[in-house]
């Protein structure tokens, strides 16, 4: 089991009294898995990427990385993050950003510039190695973004809505990339959207969470096969799929409207 | 024609200067008319109109000069006195500038210092932050020559003294711009460079110190002019030991205003050309992290 979360729960304390971020949330992701978290705004999702990565801390319940705690699995190096926004270093240039957390580890250069190349290869970046972030498009940066994630070779990859400040059709390409990444790499993935499509596309299980407080509603198995084109997006299972999610989502807001 | 040539630097800034000129031709000759009316009167000489302005502006110790009569002294005190002599204003620039850019290189250390500990450390904010902005309310004029006398007493004079007033001037705008620069990485930069574990001394040279450097150069612009402004100031006192402050002073003892005034407009330009050299080290050093050009 990769992740194992056992009635876990998180409260916030802020201004207005206290605000249940997360409630009682039981989840197992085994290795390999592509997990996607679909929701509206303030159903935790974020929230609970976050917990994985030892970026908040629950107030309830348990919750285990690898076997480990959050902070043990940081410490050891077991996932990387995708966040929202690409936060490039603009002082880097695109492989002294993949290089950045090899610096940190203390790995020696012959053997990171191994892993810069490859990992670049990966997010089809190879011959932009010089460039600086201002000289890439808003994709490209992500993708650096995804590649310096995939750096350190952990097998847990965390992601943080990393497409929904792009436009459609790049985040379509980039949907496509990244699940025939998922699918070379064996990598288990975490993956936060509000898009149903790309959740669906994406997932073996899709996870649908709902607010006030943060809940998951439904954990939804996916039929549908490893390899997958685009256009499966027309077919009747994936607009069955897609349909269950959607119903999902519009019980979970009935509930507080 | 008119538009073309307002369109760019030059047509702006002359008319700016030629309209300064205008003004201050007209206060010379209205401030310095009195003057020159009593002399007339004792002389018991009647001059023409044009004759009189003429008179006006070619006083020797005139209320206020003429700028052809500043530009007139500069020439003379730069260009045709050897930079050796004590007349020369390029001798006296030096000791100005010597001191300055020592002072300054303290300051700036002092200042980064400060800046690390206040973001660092919250007890050092909490702590440290009311003293430095106490220390800028002193009037630098009163506390300048009790800090040389007092350093002259346990033996220490020439350069450190001074320096030291203008490290005290220049500090102040290092601590303040690098405090909001070392704070300046958003969460997301700081999350980030927490899911690698990043030790404190990691964050601090690979986020916090390059994401300050813009921070750094703003302060260091308004740094080094006060810390010449400090270096001036220092000089009053300590009078025979030469520089601009110096020069300032004797001028007003003799009531030799022009020279003053070339002193005042040497330390200007003294002061734009180390704005101008930190501005050049800020292109180099955005150009090495790779700035869009």
């Amino acid at each position: 089991m990769v992740i194992s979360a056992k009635n876990l729960g998180l409260t916030f304390q802020t201004g207005d009294g206290t605000v249940e971020a997360l409630k009682d949330v039981n989840l197992e992701i085994k290795a390999g898995e592509f997990v996607s978290f679909i929701g509206p705004s303030g159903c935790g999702k974020t929230t609970f990427l976050r917990v994985i990565a030892d970026l908040e801390q629950p107030t309830a319940g348990t919750i285990t990385v690898d076997g480990k705690t959050p902070a043990e699995a940081r410490k050891a190096r077991a996932y990387g993050y995708v966040f929202q926004s690409p936060a490039l270093f603009p002082w880097r240039t695109v492989e002294k950003n993949v290089a950045l957390p090899l610096e940190i580890v203390g790995m020696d250069r012959r053997q990171a510039a191994a892993h810069i190349a490859r990992t670049l290869e990966l997010v089809e970046l190879g011959g932009f190695e010089k460039k600086y972030p201002w000289q890439l498009s808003g994709g490209m940066q992500q993708r650096v973004s995804i590649a310096r994630a995939l750096a350190f070779d952990a097998n847990l990859l965390l992601m943080d809505e990393p497409f929904g400040a792009l436009d459609e059709i790049v985040r379509d390409r980039l949907n496509e990339q990244l699940s025939a990444l998922w699918q070379r790499t064996a990598m288990t993935i975490a993956f936060v959207t509000h898009s149903i499509p790309e959740a669906v596309y994406l997932s073996t299980k899709i996870v649908v969470m709902s607010p006030r407080p943060g809940r998951v509603i439904d954990i939804i198995d996916s039929p549908l096969p490893k390899e997958r084109p685009l256009d499966i997006r027309e077919s009747a299972e994936f607009l069955a799929l897609a349909h269950r999610v959607r119903e999902g989502l519009r019980a979970g807001h009935s509930e507080d409207s | 024609m008119f538009q073309r040539m307002m369109s760019g630097t030059l047509g702006p800034v002359l008319v700016v200067v030629t309209a300064l000129m205008v003004i201050w031709y007209g206060f010379a000759v209205f401030l310095n008319t009195p003057w020159q009316n009593d002399k007339n009167t004792r002389a018991e000489v009647v001059m023409a109109p044009m004759e009189f302005v003429g008179a006006t502006l070619s006083q020797k110790r005139p209320l206020l000069p003429g700028p052809h009569q500043i530009a007139a002294e500069l020439f003379k005190t730069t260009v045709q006195t050897p930079p050796t002599s004590k007349k020369s204003l390029i001798f006296h620039g030096w000791i100005t500038l010597s001191s300055t850019v020592l002072g300054f290189a303290f300051g700036t250390l002092l200042g980064i210092v400060l800046a690390v500990a206040i973001v660092h450390n919250q007890t050092s904010n909490r702590s440290l932050m009311p003293w430095i902005i106490a220390s800028q309310t002193v009037p630098i004029i009163a506390i300048a020559p009790m800090v040389i006398v007092v350093l002259n007493a346990v033996g220490i004079s020439g350069i450190v003294p001074k320096a030291l007033i203008s490290t005290y001037l220049s500090f102040f705008p290092i601590v303040v711009g690098m405090v909001k620069g070392l704070r300046a990485p958003e969460a997301i930069q700081l999350d980030l460079v927490h899911t690698y574990s990043a030790s404190p001394w990691q964050t601090f040279w690979k986020l916090r110190w390059p994401m300050a450097m813009p921070y750094l150069f703003t302060s260091m612009k308004v740094g080094i002019a006060a810390a010449l402004v400090g270096a001036v100031v220092a000089e009053l006192p300590t009078g025979s030991a030469g520089g601009y402050g110096a020069r300032l002073l004797a001028g007003s003892y003799y009531g030799q205003t022009i020279q003053i005034w070339s002193a005042l407009i040497a330390a200007a330009t003294l002061a734009a050309l180390l704005v101008l050299a930190v501005g050049l080290t800020e292109r180099l050093v955005n150009a090495s992290m790779g700035a869009r050009p």
